[in-house]
Order: C-alpha cells, then sequence, then structure tokens
C-alpha cells in the first residue's frame, strides 16, 4: 500500500486475450486449418492418385509405402481420405455459409418487422425444426438426387430455419435498444438500420453458432455418405471411405478407422473454436 | 434564478420553422383509440427555445415523436392536425419523404445517451453516416465534418477520438457525439427529449450551455422536453405545459415564473426544490391518470383544489390578465 507498482502491466480483459487464455480456442484453430491445408493441398502431398487400383494390393494394411493401408480395391487409403476432405470440407463450408446467409437475413427482417410475416416465418421454422436434422437433410437428397450441387442444398436447408430462429430473436432484442430509435430519428432506411446497425451487433453470436453448425454440416455429410446419399463413387468422401471399409471392418479396420479419426479430429476442432469464441464473446465468461 | 431568464423572443420576427397546428395524437388500448394528444398548436421560431414540461404521460414525448413521424406503428397514430417543419407539411408527406427530413431538416436528442450509439462501430463513422446518407458526401469528406462537428461539440481530441467506441466515452462525451449527430446536417428544427435527465448535475449544465451555444450559432429552433423547470428557467424562451395531452397553460418564461396560472403550473412549482425557501416541497397527491380512466372535460379536475362542477367541461386556452402571450386553460382562473 505504499507506493503504487509503476508501470503495472494492465490484465489482458480484451476479447482476444480471453480468447487465447484457455488454449482450446488455438488448438482447434489448429487442427482445422491443417485440415484445411491438408486438404487444400491433396494434389501435391497425396502419394497416390486416390481412384487409382492396384488388384496385387488389395486390404494391405498400413507399410511405409501405404501409410494408411490400402482398401478393397487397393486404393491407397490416405491419398482418398485426403482427397475426400476436399469434398466433406467444401461441403461443409459452403453448406453452412449458405445457411448462415440465408437465415441470417430472412431472420433479421423477420424479427424487425414483426407481424404477419413474421409470425409465418416462425411456423414455417417450427415445422422445419421439428425434423430431425439428419431426416431432413435424407428426404431432400433423396428428392432431389444425390450430387454434389444437391448435398449442399440440402445441408443448408437444414441449418437454414435454426439460424432464422437465432438472428430472429437476436434482432427482436436489438430492436427495442435506443440507438435503433436514434437512427429512425436520423432518417435511415429500414434496410441500412437492419444491416448496417442491428446485423454487426448480433454478428458474434451468428460466428459462434456458425462455427458449431460446420461441425453439424461435415457430420450430416459424411452420415449421408455412409448411408450412400452423397456423392457418387469413386470420388472419395469422408463418410464414403467409411462406408467401403465397413464391409471389411474386422479383417481391415483401417479402412473406416482412420477417415472416422480424420472426422473426429475436425469436430473437436471445431467445437473447440466455437466453444472459444463463445467464451471469448460472452462478458459473463470467467475472467 | 429569475436573474438568469432569457428574454429576448421576439414575437414574429422570423417565419416559424416548426408549426403544430391542432395536432391529435392516439394510442390503441386493446381495440379502443385513445387521445393521448388533443389539439396542441405550437410554433417554434430560428433561435427560439420552447420548452415543453409536464410529468411522465402528460404527451411530451408522444408529441415529439409524432414531430417526427416516429410513432410505433399500429400502437400510436396522428388522427388530426397538422405538423410543417421548415415548410414541408409532415403531416401530407409520405414515408419516403419523412425519412429523407429526419435527420436533415429536423434532428432528435433522446435521454439516454448510454444507449442511444451503436456499441460496435466507431464514433467518428457514426457521426459521418449521417452525412453520407443525407449529403451524399464522400466517406472521407463525410469524416473529415465528423471531425469539425466533434470539435464544435468540444470532444477534446476530436481527430484522435473517430476510430474510439462508445464504451470508450463518458456519458456527457456520448451526449455531446448524439448533439454532433443531431447537427449534422445542419437542422432547422432539434427536438431534443430529456437531453439532460441522464447526465450528473454539473454535466447538465456544461450540456445545456453547449447546446445553447449551439443552437444560437446554427439558428436553431430548438424544442426542448424536460421535466425540469430549473433547465426551463435557465434555457427556454417560451414555456407550454401539458397535462393529459392538453396544453393547460402557455406562455414566455418569464410571465410563466412571475405568474404561473394554472393549479398544475403551481403544483410543479410548488414541487420543485429551493435553495432560498423554507417552505417544505408539496408533492402532488395522486398521478395522471391513464388513458381509459380519462376524466372528461379538464383532465386535471381529479387531482386539482380548485375543482368544481364547471370543470366537468373542458375550459378554452385563454389569456393571463391582459397578455396576449400568457394563455391558460382553466375554468377558476379565467379572466372575468
Amino acid at each position: 500500500m505504499s507506493a503504487p507498482a509503476p508501470t503495472a502491466a494492465a490484465p489482458r480483459s480484451s476479447a482476444f486475450g480471453r480468447a487465447t487464455r484457455s488454449g482450446g480456442l488455438a488448438l482447434g484453430v489448429l487442427i482445422v486449418v491443417a485440415s484445411i491445408a491438408a486438404a487444400v493441398a491433396a494434389p501435391w502431398i497425396a502419394p497416390f492418385d486416390p481412384n487409382a487400383q492396384d488388384v496385387l494390393l488389395v486390404l494391405s494394411p498400413p507399410d511405409t509405402v501405404h501409410p494408411l493401408g490400402t482398401d478393397a480395391f487397393g486404393r491407397d487409403v490416405l491419398s482418398r481420405i485426403l482427397w475426400g476432405a476436399r469434398i466433406s470440407l467444401y461441403v461443409g463450408f459452403v453448406a453452412t455459409l449458405a445457411g448462415v446467409v440465408i437465415g441470417t437475413v430472412i431472420g433479421v427482417v423477420s424479427g424487425y418487422y414483426g407481424g404477419l410475416v413474421d409470425r409465418l416465418v416462425v411456423a414455417a421454422t417450427d415445422v422445419l425444426l421439428s425434423f430431425p436434422q439428419l431426416i431432413m437433410g435424407l428426404l431432400l437428397v433423396a428428392v432431389l438426387g444425390a450430387s454434389l450441387t444437391n448435398l449442399i442444398i440440402a445441408i443448408a436447408v437444414t441449418a437454414v430455419p435454426a439460424f432464422i430462429r437465432m438472428a430472429r430473436g437476436s434482432t427482436m432484442a436489438m430492436r427495442e435498444r435506443d440507438f435503433v430509435d436514434a437512427c429512425r430519428a436520423l432518417g435511415y432506411s429500414d434496410m441500412r438500420i437492419m444491416f448496417l446497425h442491428v446485423l454487426p451487433n448480433i454478428l458474434d453470436e451468428l460466428v459462434v453458432m456458425a462455427s458449431l453448425w460446420l461441425a453439424t454440416a461435415i457430420r450430416t455429410e459424411s452420415t449421408l455418405a455412409f448411408i450412400g446419399l452423397s456423392v457418387p463413387p469413386p470420388t472419395s468422401t469422408w463418410g464414403g471411405i467409411v462406408r467401403e471399409g465397413f464391409d471389411n471392418l474386422l479383417d481391415a479396420p483401417w479402412m473406416s478407422i482412420f477417415p472416422s479419426l480424420a472426422i473426429l479430429a475436425v469436430m473437436i476442432g471445431l467445437n473447440l473454436i466455437g466453444d472459444g469464441l463463445r467464451d471469448a464473446t460472452d462478458p459473463r465468461s470467467p475472467q | 434564478m429569475t436573474a438568469a431568464l432569457r428574454d429576448d423572443f421576439i414575437p414574429d420576427a422570423e417565419p416559424p420553422a416548426l408549426v403544430v397546428d391542432e395536432l391529435t395524437t392516439q394510442i390503441r388500448v386493446g381495440r379502443t383509440w385513445y387521445d393521448a394528444v388533443r389539439g396542441i398548436s405550437f410554433a417554434v421560431r430560428p433561435r427560439e427555445t420552447l420548452a415543453l414540461v409536464g410529468e411522465s404521460g402528460c404527451g411530451k414525448s408522444l408529441t415529439a415523436l409524432s414531430v417526427m413521424g416516429l410513432l410505433p406503428a399500429g400502437v400510436g397514430r396522428v388522427s388530426g392536425g397538422r405538423i410543417v417543419v421548415d415548410g414541408v407539411d409532415m403531416t401530407a408527406a409520405d414515408e419516403p419523404t419523412r425519412e429523407s427530413m429526419r435527420g436533415d431538416r429536423i434532428g432528435m436528442i433522446f435521454q439516454e445517451p448510454m444507449t442511444s450509439l451503436n456499441p460496435v462501430l466507431p464514433i467518428g463513422f457514426q457521426v459521418a453516416e449521417s452525412l453520407i446518407q443525407h449529403r451524399g458526401l464522400s466517406k472521407k469528406a463525410a469524416l473529415n465534418r465528423a471531425r469539425e462537428l466533434l470539435e464544435l461539440v468540444r470532444v477534446p481530441a476530436a481527430a484522435s477520438r473517430l476510430d474510439a467506441y462508445p464504451h470508450q466515452f463518458s456519458g456527457g462525451m456520448r451526449q455531446r457525439v448524439m448533439i454532433a449527430l443531431a447537427l449534422a446536417c445542419d437542422p432547422k428544427v432539434l427536438i431534443a427529449d430529456e437531453p439532460t435527465t441522464a447526465l450528473d448535475v454539473t454535466i447538465q449544465a456544461q450540456v445545456l450551455a453547449l447546446m445553447a451555444d449551439v443552437q444560437k450559432r446554427e439558428g436553431l429552433a430548438l424544442l426542448l422536453i424536460t421535466h425540469n423547470l430549473g433547465v426551463v428557467a435557465s434555457v427556454a424562451d417560451r414555456v407550454m405545459v401539458m397535462y393529459g395531452g392538453d396544453v393547460v397553460e402557455s406562455g414566455p418564461v418569464r410571465a410563466f415564473f412571475a405568474r404561473p396560472s394554472h393549479p398544475y403550473s403551481e403544483a410543479l412549482l410548488a414541487a420543485m426544490p429551493r435553495i432560498d425557501g423554507d417552505t417544505p416541497l408539496q408533492p402532488i397527491a395522486g398521478q395522471v391518470p391513464t388513458l381509459t380512466q380519462m376524466p372528461t372535460g379538464c383532465r386535471f379536475a381529479t387531482r386539482c383544489a380548485l375543482r368544481h362542477d364547471r370543470c366537468a367541461e373542458l375550459p378554452p386556452l385563454t389569456p393571463v390578465g391582459d397578455d396576449p402571450n400568457h394563455l391558460v386553460r382553466c375554468w377558476a382562473r379565467m379572466s372575468p
């Protein structure tokens, strides 16, 4: 109590400081960035052509030539996983992005204006949300047909109602804030208020939810691929590789285990990111 | 306090920047629309300050929102009268016209500076935005003007604070920013709804002095909504007392404080703490009746000591004594 400590370092309470303290977020980012890098670099780092068959080396266990073994057609599992990441991650990212954008726009507009349209939107989202997400995706792919675009559409549609609900709720809370009245008193258009003033205020919640939904989207793609409703063979996706290995699970478990581990790692990475971001943006999170 | 009264109001000197003529605003309760503001009329000239005084629920803020055209849809509506801002009839105009008037020709300052700024946008951009919107300025020019405006409202080190966020500002500083925002496009009319209520007393005086200074410099017509009679005495030229949506008394500030004539005005003054008074504070018994329970005739009758049979009928606004500018709405105080 005698004299104040000279130039004591201020405690780091910035969002960045909170986010990086636990290390979970950093680990999550590391895993996800590594997966994306592997997917992008697949053509250069994959040791073999993912679709090249070698009938002399079917169901070969992991060795120095094929580090993760080969499948029933003698294709290199490592190469298939690396190439499969391109499809699985691409579908996950694009579908989530589409779901976030569409869901947010509908949710913000609906929550901002309220009224009859809002009630219809709520009713529609309730109906959509009452379907289990996987059943919904399955239904859509079955109706639309299994192709890359249809897969993305199907997964995006399952994400839309969740983002509508969230963006709508946050917008309704924001609409009661004084700064929205102040914006109206300044003669700003509804469009401007919604997307330049309200949206940045709810963006943190949306980003957190998007990172968690990204995991869900990738999992949904893998599940659909596992039951055969994904990009047609021989194109590899993670869920598809697990499915191909399933027939020889007892003889050649590596075929299913390694792609499953890849899915698991990305799921963990994305959830760590989501939790880390939520802690960073939540003012109530422990300092 | 009387020494500070301003007496520089010259009637009919310039055409009014804001004219409100027989404005009636209704509020919906359940399925019925009730008159919350009943046929009020006033005009504010450039450089003039009109104070609108009354308790909560008297229709002051509703009057302001009606003028701005910001009544919540489906809950409030202007059902009669005319509002003319800088020559434009707001009641007859369509929504795009009114939108272009707001923030450009007519500005508004709100009560809560702490929450009236967008927390996630930099101060400089928020001030500049209005100029980009209404004046079509480039972002660079608008930011430059924003710096000038922040200097005008005496935000220290304005240039370096353009990138600051609202949470880095104190309440008084934020209210200065709100004033800068409202002034960005050189409006003709400024409505200030309890602009100093949420501030410390010392900051209140600073903000009021700043507003008076800016008003004089920019030639603004100021409609000041307040329940603080001390503020009225120090900055207003004319005062209008509202009760239950009616104007019960209006007149020049000096005449009003010299001879408050409506029982409600007297009661308001008696309820104000005075440093020199030895009379105890007199609270006004009861509260403003809700819209659904408004008495017919004089709406203050339920709380009035001078009530008599005739109060069942609404008294007209009549001059107090021989002053044609000082009007009161009371049967008991009508000149014979």
